[in-house]
């Protein structure tokens, strides 16, 4: 295999399925690398390139797309490596498809300040699989106080800034934090969720976590805190991304604000998409998430969601937790799940199941955060950074958590038959995962 | 009078393939299975009013408390059981075991599992927590209240009481009065109350009642009067201290004033109307204590009697069912 500081050579891939969510294409395809970028690409089987020196990569018909861009993804580096360090997230994601992930800043100590974002961005760079990327805390110490420095972090490189699971709860601190964001054209990052009304909650209210006697908050917590975060979007002018949004309730108070042209987004996790709060069933710790797992209901509502452009980009919202911490009863247990290597293989069981289109779901997971982060990956065209995933989008597959890479196991797809398996992922021109 | 043996054999041919290994819950109980584990108790009562007591049912038998919420009545009631169907009883609580040095459920689980034991009884603040266990372990799992999911021997207990008191379960109208929401007695008593038949009324203030009641196939009353009004039964919970001063109800005095049980509002109830509470009481809170002392009125003495014998019934139906049995 070739290390990471020589350039591999010049790779042609052939007989593919390219799927460029970019431009919506969708057909036979193949393309040159060099240099760490895509050099050409023809929407033909074949493609003619002058160099001899050409290594030759026969897709079979596989589907050839942009690698993933998953803007949620929580280690345990710094501070918690037992439960997952930079280098196994690493392994993870190139074993998912997954070719760029941006960090959360509530590790410990947290990423509040440029000399932590450079700490992670150096690590990463020694690791040398995929492209890390840190979001910086928007307070410091995420204690929803003082902000955090903001604009030193930018430039060190992260990408946005959040407090993570954290609501802010003081709305002045929140305009402050997007009025300031504003002038360095940052994203932030916010989670809706009131936390007084979901102070003590493992699930949400209703007939399920009430009948299994499971302490629960109201889902209109969700929508409480997002009218507030939408209303000081609206007065900042500041790009606010909606956290993981999960309840219909919720979705319908952010068509209105898209309908005012703010610059408002949201993300999805593949969880909410893709389990309700029955698969809880008997305490299965692995489903304990939060934002907690919602009736089917809202489930279908973030799936139309999906088509009508509301929510924007779906996340893995990879939370790694080790047995120790999930084997416990059910009000007990951390919350989160792992989900790096399985987000492709969701995301494609969704399209089979729910009957929406393979490159605009993909789209959710490569161009449009990509866009959303400044990125100029999560395309194919040339001049894009070599970043791709080769997938076979029929292929059966069973989860089995205790075969993750993560260190890790907690994956609420265990046992589960999804469908879509990761070929060959491919970051900045350089193979890092093939299927054995 | 009946020899000790005899008895023993007939309380012996009563015990019925329990198709169960653990009893976590009423969810997952048929009414068969009820009406069985109740008719064994039933005639368990009567060895409980004899001066010889002792059964050999569970000899050789190793039942485990254990028990991380502090309970008198619980915990003395089953091992009152075990020890009268011959089992050798140990009561274990948290204060003495390990969980305070960091030690996990499970991790207790399966060092006790390695002892040995066949029955384990366990009460746990969190809901789940039985079920938890009984996926770690060999032994028999008895769910004896877990956080504020469940608590099925309290509900056979009741329903035990009940049949006594009026011959049968099906057709009487119960009212469930108080903190529902957090209450693993009323969800318990709910299953079974409706499995049995009986028509199922639950009584509390919107802040106590879980906000999807109304879909557990019962009704839902705020004010009392309505909801006591023609009852055959007034089922009182208890109200947690901690929850009485502002949180979830603004005094103790208003709480009493409407949803305390008192002679004026129990008249609206049938003739002939019981009342029963599955302690320990406040008395002058959530009951008049007039009303609990009434033995014309209260059923509540007989249910610390019959919470023996359910759990007897239990114990001995679970041990048919252990790997090891003769």
């Amino acid at each position: 295999m070739t290390g990471p500081f020589h350039p591999p050579r010049p790779t042609a891939f052939v007989n593919a399925r390219v799927i460029d969510p970019e431009s919506g294409y969708d057909g036979p395809g193949a393309l040159v690398v060099e240099n760490g970028l895509i050099a050409d690409v023809a929407r033909a089987p074949q493609i003619e390139a002058g160099s001899h020196e050409l290594e030759l990569i026969d897709c079979g018909g596989a589907v050839l797309a942009p690698g993933l861009v998953d803007l949620r993804v929580k280690t345990g580096e710094p501070g918690a490596e037992t439960k997952e360090t930079l280098k196994s997230a690493a392994r993870a994601a190139a074993a998912g498809g997954v070719t760029s992930i941006v960090l959360q800043p509530d590790t410990d100590p947290c990423i509040d300040e440029p000399a932590m974002v450079d700490f992670v961005l150096r690590r990463a760079r020694d690791i040398g699989l995929v492209h890390v990327y840190p979001a910086g805390a928007a307070t410091k110490d995420l204690k929803g106080g003082e902000m955090a420095e903001i604009g030193l972090m930018h430039e060190a490189g992260a990408l946005y800034v959040t407090d993570a699971d954290r609501p802010i709860v003081d709305s002045r601190v929140l305009r402050r934090v997007m009025t300031y964001a504003k002038g360095f054209d940052t994203l932030v990052a916010h989670r809706p969720a009131d936390p007084h009304l979901t102070a003590g909650a493992a699930a949400t209210e209703g007939e399920f976590a009430g009948r299994m006697g499971i302490p629960s908050g109201p889902a209109v917590a969700e929508r409480v805190m997002l009218e507030r975060d939408l209303a000081i979007a609206e007065l900042t002018g500041a790009r606010l991304l909606v956290d993981q949004i999960t309840t219909r309730d919720a979705l319908d108070s952010l068509s209105r604000a898209k309908l005012k042209s703010l610059e408002v987004f949201a993300s999805a996790s593949i969880n909410h998409l893709s389990f309700n709060e029955l698969d809880i069933g008997d305490y299965r710790t692995f489903y304990k998430l939060n934002p907690p797992l919602r009736p089917e209901d809202d489930r279908q509502a973030l799936i139309e969601a999906l088509g009508n452009g509301l929510v924007d980009v779906i996340v893995s919202a990879h939370a790694p937790a080790p047995a120790e911490d999930k084997r416990l009863p059910y009000d007990e247990a951390a919350p989160g799940a792992v989900g790096l290597e399985t987000l492709l293989a969701a995301l494609v069981t969704l399209h089979h199941a729910e009957g929406l289109a393979l490159v605009d779901l993909l789209a959710k997971v490569t161009v449009a955060p990509a866009n959303l982060m400044g990125l100029k990956a999560g395309r194919i065209a040339a001049g894009a950074p070599a970043d791709l995933v080769l997938f076979d989008p029929d292929a059966p597959v069973v989860i089995d958590a205790d075969q993750l890479i993560s260190k890790s196991k907690n994956s609420p797809f265990d046992g589960r038959r999804l469908q879509g398996r990761v070929l060959r992922t491919v970051v900045a021109g350089r193979t890092v995962f093939e299927a054995p | 009078m009946d020899s000790g043996a005899d008895i023993e054999s007939s309380i012996s041919g009563r015990v019925f393939p329990f198709p169960h290994r653990h009893l976590l819950g009423i969810a997952g109980l048929t009414r068969p299975d009820a009406e069985a584990l109740l008719d064994l108790a039933d005639a368990l009562v009567a060895v409980n009013r004899q001066k010889e007591k002792k059964l050999g049912l569970l000899r050789g038998r190793t039942q485990v408390n254990l028990f991380f919420e502090a309970s008198t009545r619980t915990q003395s009631s089953f091992e009152l059981a075990g020890k009268r169907l011959g089992a050798d009883v140990v009561n274990m609580s948290p204060r003495t075991s390990s969980m305070t040095k960091g030690e996990t459920l499970i991790d207790t689980a399966v060092t006790l599992n390695a002892m040995k034991p066949d029955l384990l009884v366990v009460r746990h603040s969190s809901s789940g927590a039985a079920a938890l266990l009984s996926q770690k372990v060999s032994c028999s799992v008895i769910n004896a209240g877990d956080g504020q999911h469940e608590h099925p021997t309290q509900a056979l207990l009741d329903a035990l009481s009940l049949r006594r008191a009026f011959g049968a379960v099906a057709g009487l109208t119960v009212a469930i009065c108080g903190d529902v929401l957090h209450s693993r007695v009323a969800r318990s008593n709910v299953a079974l109350l409706q499995l049995l038949g009986a028509h199922v009324r639950l009584v509390g203030p919107p802040t106590l009642m879980p906000s999807s009641a109304d879909r557990w196939g019962v009704e839902v009353f705020h004010d009392m009067r309505r909801g006591v009004e023609g009852a055959d039964v007034v089922m009182m919970l208890r109200l947690q201290l901690e929850r009485m001063s502002g949180a979830f109800i603004p005094s103790v005095r208003e709480y009493f004033r409407f949803y305390g049980l008192d002679r004026e509002k129990l008249a609206l109830a049938a003739p002939g109307v019981r009342v029963m509470h599955p302690g320990p009481m406040n008395r002058g809170v959530e009951i008049e204590s007039g009303i609990a002392d009434d033995p014309q009125i209260s059923l509540i003495q007989d249910q610390v009697e019959m919470g023996v014998a359910v759990r007897m019934a239990i114990l001995a139906s679970l041990a048919r069912r252990l790997e090891n049995a003769a």
